[in-house]
């Protein structure tokens, strides 16, 4: 009974392995043929194998001194615009993140309750709604398709994307602050000098996580720049290269763009992973 | 009926029971529903009430000083010796009848009519081209009067805060007290303040981009505002519910309409499939990995971590070209069958690139729910499986009885979210077919396209402002209304300490 209860567990799990190999094949796959393929040499769009006869680096030193012979396709340009929006998009948002959590998560006055409702409301909205919105109001303004309007659209909701680090503050004990109080510190000293420099995990997500934003989004950059080529970002610059016009010459190019953006992010986004996680299991012991 | 009771019956006794309970319920629901309301509304007025029965009390009891407050902001606080505060009440006074003067009311007064002057060629005497002549702008007028407004309604509050705070001052030179001076109050902004100083940035930030763009959003989908009126050639104006009824109304408005129930048809059909696909696959993916015997567990959630790290668009685009006719799907396939194979699979019906978009989503979402599931089926109490087996449970009793109803329970907030967020989601079916195969028989619109899509193409490409904000409200309101109920109901999931 016990010997045939171990086989019929070995047999699932075996089914269970197999499965598993498969799954990961058909995950990762997409995304050897995209790194394969950025080195390949031959052909210009498809080709009728799998695996590519010539390897080259040509594809990136393409992409980067802007051979092609299209005036439109500039992807250093793109990519050095999406480092800038990046960048300060990255200290508003999180001065904004820190700010509104250190607030709800330590500070008591009137209309706290209230605030912390009405920005969970509106943090859960569509995004995509408030895009057209912000869309027709910066038309109006006469602001559309320059790359001011693209850091204002990323960093002005991000104080509505307070709960993690909220969550985190209200796990640094009170007796903190008040033994600082207690001391002669005011709130704000309390704010620079104790609360931050215990926070650095939820610091350092923030800080990421606002800064990988730029390079993954793809609509509200279209919403914004529509056809001005020279403000792309690296995402709608990497799709332009696709339109019938382009793709005959810039596929390969495409591919080694791909590569280019999506290896940095990802290694940022798991390094994202790992301090969130740190963050709310350190949070969790704490508490 | 007692908890065993309840116990005792089978699940259809039980589901008759819940069922019977919440029909029941329901107007005692409603009956609370609406004197939560009532009250609400009573708090208001008497709120009203109390606002102008103190207006006029401080009046009464005023000095000269108080009493000048109530047209020249400022004066009392000047009087009382606190100068600085003073003058800013006064400044901000002069400002905003400057600001009215000069630029606000020119655009509020065309309010009610967005603009009665166009704009028009006019050939001057002498001249041989003819001129243009600017009338009014329309969105100017739309977006300066709700600027105007939000304004007023701000100052309007500086001016009760005025007067209030000479009654203030007033009191205190009688009880002999003397006003603050300007550093004390500065240093309060980093200490008792400190959260006047940390909020006003980011609350300015989300007033301006987020809650006034949504204002605006709304005004124009009650205007005409498209092609044929288009600012600053033409002029738009009001015209009601008009946007709406052409969205409902197949007999009169033809393809928008026809249009407009389709997709939303395969807009709930899309959300459904892709939020459940996801969350049943991933579920059993994710107990796969998590089963007891299985080893390498990072590796194998590495794997599909990767998937979410990688840029969405980076992936959804390389997919996109994979799935073309002489795309790698299609040189696989003639390698495994022994010839050519050159299937469009994006561009032949519409059916058919609809299964292959809920195909595809699998792939992208399928790792989020993998995430989101390890952590909680670790979490679940290790007792509760040993109590299980030592009853005598079979393993497949222990996952319905233990396991599933535990995810479920947990995961439920957190499906619905996701219900909301595949019915607004752009990225997918965008990067991925663009929405088509095309058809004549929509307006605008391929057979993919989901309303978010549908109302991105109105608004970029066909310049249908008006309809395409009248979309986008009746988008927001449902969504809005599934995350409020969930919103709700997590709330309470809190203080609900079922598997605790």
């Amino acid at each position: 009974m016990i010997k045939s209860y171990k086989i019929r567990r070995h047999i699932s799990n075996a089914l269970i392995y197999i499965i598993l190999i498969v799954m990961g094949v058909i995950w990762v796959s997409p995304f050897v043929y995209l790194l394969m393929h950025s080195f390949r040499g031959e052909g210009l769009i498809s080709v009728d194998w799998l695996i590519p006869k010539q390897w080259t680096l040509q594809n990136y030193i393409d992409l980067f001194t802007g051979k092609g012979g299209q005036a439109a396709i500039n992807f250093p340009r793109w990519f050095l615009n999406t480092f800038v929006v990046a960048c300060f998009s990255c200290v508003i948002s999180t001065i904004s993140v820190l700010a509104v959590s250190y607030t709800f998560s330590r500070l008591r006055f009137k209309a706290r309750k209230k605030f912390m409702n009405v920005g969970m409301i509106l943090g859960m909205f569509p995004g995509f709604m408030t895009m057209i919105a912000i869309y027709y109001l910066l038309k109006a303004m006469g602001l559309t398709q320059n790359l001011i309007a693209l850091v204002i659209c990323y960093s002005c909701g991000a104080g509505l994307g307070f709960q993690i680090s909220k969550g985190f503050f209200d796990t640094i004990p009170r007796a903190l602050d008040e033994a600082a109080t207690i001391d002669g510190a005011t709130k704000n000293q309390i704010f620079w000098k104790i609360i931050l420099p215990m926070s650095k995990p939820i610091v350092v997500y923030t800080v990421l996580t606002s800064f990988i934003g730029p390079w993954t989004d793809f609509i509200l950059a279209k919403i914004i720049m529509g056809d001005s080529r020279e403000n792309y970002t690296v995402a709608i610059g990497l799709r332009l290269m696709l339109e019938n016009d382009f793709i005959n010459t810039y596929y390969k190019q495409f591919l080694a763009g791909s590569v280019v953006v999506a290896v940095p992010i990802t290694l940022l986004f798991l390094k994202m992973q790992k301090y969130y996680v740190e963050g709310v299991t350190a949070g969790g012991v704490k508490g | 009926m007692t908890y065993v009771e309840y116990k005792q019956l089978n699940p259809f006794q039980r589901f008759a029971h819940n069922f019977k309970n919440f029909i029941v319920n329901i107007p005692r629901a409603l009956g609370k529903f609406f004197r939560a309301l009532g009250k609400t509304i009573v708090k208001f007025f008497t709120g009203i009430g109390k606002g102008f029965k103190n207006y006029g009390v401080t009046f009464v009891k005023g000095d000269w000083a108080t009493k000048l407050s109530y047209l020249i902001f400022g004066v009392g606080d000047l009087s009382k010796g606190k100068y600085y505060k003073g003058i800013l009440y006064f400044l901000a006074e002069v400002l905003y009848i400057l600001y009215m003067i000069f630029f606000g009311w020119g655009y509020l007064k065309d309010f009610g009519t967005l603009g009665t002057v166009e704009t028009r060629k006019v050939l001057h005497p002498g001249n041989i081209i003819p001129k243009t002549e600017y009338g009014d702008n329309s969105m100017l007028i739309l977006l300066y009067s709700v600027l105007t407004i939000v304004i007023t309604i701000f100052v309007f509050a500086i001016y009760i805060s005025n007067i209030k705070d000479a009654y203030r001052h007033q009191i205190m030179r009688a009880n002999g007290e003397k006003p603050t001076s300007l550093k004390t109050d500065a240093k309060q902004f980093l200490d008792g303040k400190y959260h006047v100083t940390l909020l006003s940035f980011p609350v300015l930030m989300i007033g301006i981009f987020n809650i006034l763009p949504l204002i605006f959003m709304i005004l124009i989908a009650f205007t005409n505002y498209d092609k044929t009126h288009l600012p600053p050639g033409t002029l738009f104006t009001w015209v009601g519910l008009d946007n709406f009824y052409s969205l409902f109304d197949v007999v009169n408005s033809g393809r928008k309409a026809t249009t407009f129930i389709e997709l939303t048809k395969w807009t709930l059909i899309w959300a459904v499939l892709a939020t459940f696909t996801n969350y049943i696959l991933g579920m059993i993916v994710a107990l796969m990995i998590n089963k007891k015997g299985i080893k390498f567990k990072a590796l194998w959630r590495t794997l599909f971590v990767i998937t979410i790290a990688v840029p969405q668009f980076v992936s959804l685009l390389v997919m996109n070209q994979m799935l073309q006719a002489n795309g790698a799907i299609n040189v696989l396939l003639s390698h495994i069958v022994g010839h050519h194979v050159g299937f469009q699979w994006l561009n032949t019906t519409g059916l058919i690139a609809k299964t292959v978009v809920i195909v595809i989503n699998c792939w992208v979402g399928i790792p989020y729910t993998i995430l989101s599931m390890s952590g909680i089926l670790m979490n679940i109490p290790e007792d509760l499986y040993e109590s299980a087996r030592i009853d005598g449970a079979s393993p497949f009793k222990t996952f319905t009885a233990i396991t599933l109803p535990y995810m479920i329970f947990v995961t439920t907030p957190q499906l619905i979210t996701q219900f909301v967020g595949n019915i607004n989601n752009f990225n997918v079916i965008y990067l991925l077919t663009g929405g088509g195969p095309t058809t004549p028989d929509f307006y605008q619109a391929g057979q993919t396209d989901i309303l978010v899509t549908w109302l991105f193409n109105l608004t970029m490409s066909s310049q249908d402002y008006g309809l395409a904000a009248a979309i986008g409200i009746l988008v927001f309101i449902v969504c809005a209304t599934i995350s409020l109920i969930v919103y709700n109901n997590s709330k309470s999931m809190k203080d609900e300490e079922a598997f605790s």
